[in-house]
């Protein structure tokens, strides 16, 4: 069981080291949260399941599945919270040749 | 098992120092929430982490709980706020 958990949280700390490493290296906003979103919800899941695997079946590890539940639910949705209010305020997406691809300043503030 | 533990809080830490570049000096507001955002992920699996290397795993998954629900309307509340204003 030990070797599972550790297996679990070995792999939550990859997940985490990709969405820094996106997060640092990706060019604009909208990239850069397309790694964090998905990289830090997965991360967390295995994280936390790997330290419910640790505890052992109790009140305790039922409780840290129910705060993986929650991150599994609320982490998309702030970011796509994020996401809709950058857009919204006109932030630009970026591209190769630098020429906007939506044209942003016709959304309403 | 401890070491271990110890050993990934402090990777994590790691982390949470690089993703603090992108909050002081990231362009714009946004790049600065989702920087923040990413620290108080982190910061829940530390806190986690803690618990589990103290041994009093029954106090600190409260205290996680508690910080990941601040962290989703915090997160929330800023980028309703900045969608109306625009950018800072």
């Amino acid at each position: 069981m030990y070797i599972l958990s550790i297996l679990f949280i070995l792999a939550g700390t990859f997940f985490f080291f990709s969405g820094t490493i996106g997060l640092l290296r990706f060019p604009d906003l909208y990239t850069r949260m397309h790694a964090t979103g998905k990289c830090d919800t997965l991360g967390a899941l295995f994280s936390l399941t790997g330290i419910a695997l640790y505890t052992g079946f109790s009140l305790t590890s039922v409780k840290i599945l129910l705060i993986a539940v929650l991150v599994f639910f609320t982490s998309p949705t702030a970011t796509h919270a994020l996401l809709r209010g950058a857009f919204d305020s006109a932030v630009k997406p970026w591209t190769k040749d630098g020429k906007s691809v939506v044209d942003v300043q016709m959304r309403g503030k | 098992m401890q070491g271990f533990f110890l050993i990934n809080s402090l990777i994590l830490g790691l982390f949470v120092l690089l993703s603090l570049y992108r909050v002081v000096l990231g362009p714009g507001i946004f790049n600065r929430l989702i920087g923040a955002s990413v620290i108080g992920t982190k910061t829940l699996i530390i806190l986690a982490f803690i618990g589990v290397i103290y041994g009093r795993i029954e106090m600190f998954v409260d205290i996680s709980l508690v910080y990941a629900l601040l962290n989703f309307i915090v997160t929330l509340a800023a980028a309703k706020y900045f969608q109306r204003k625009g950018a800072l």
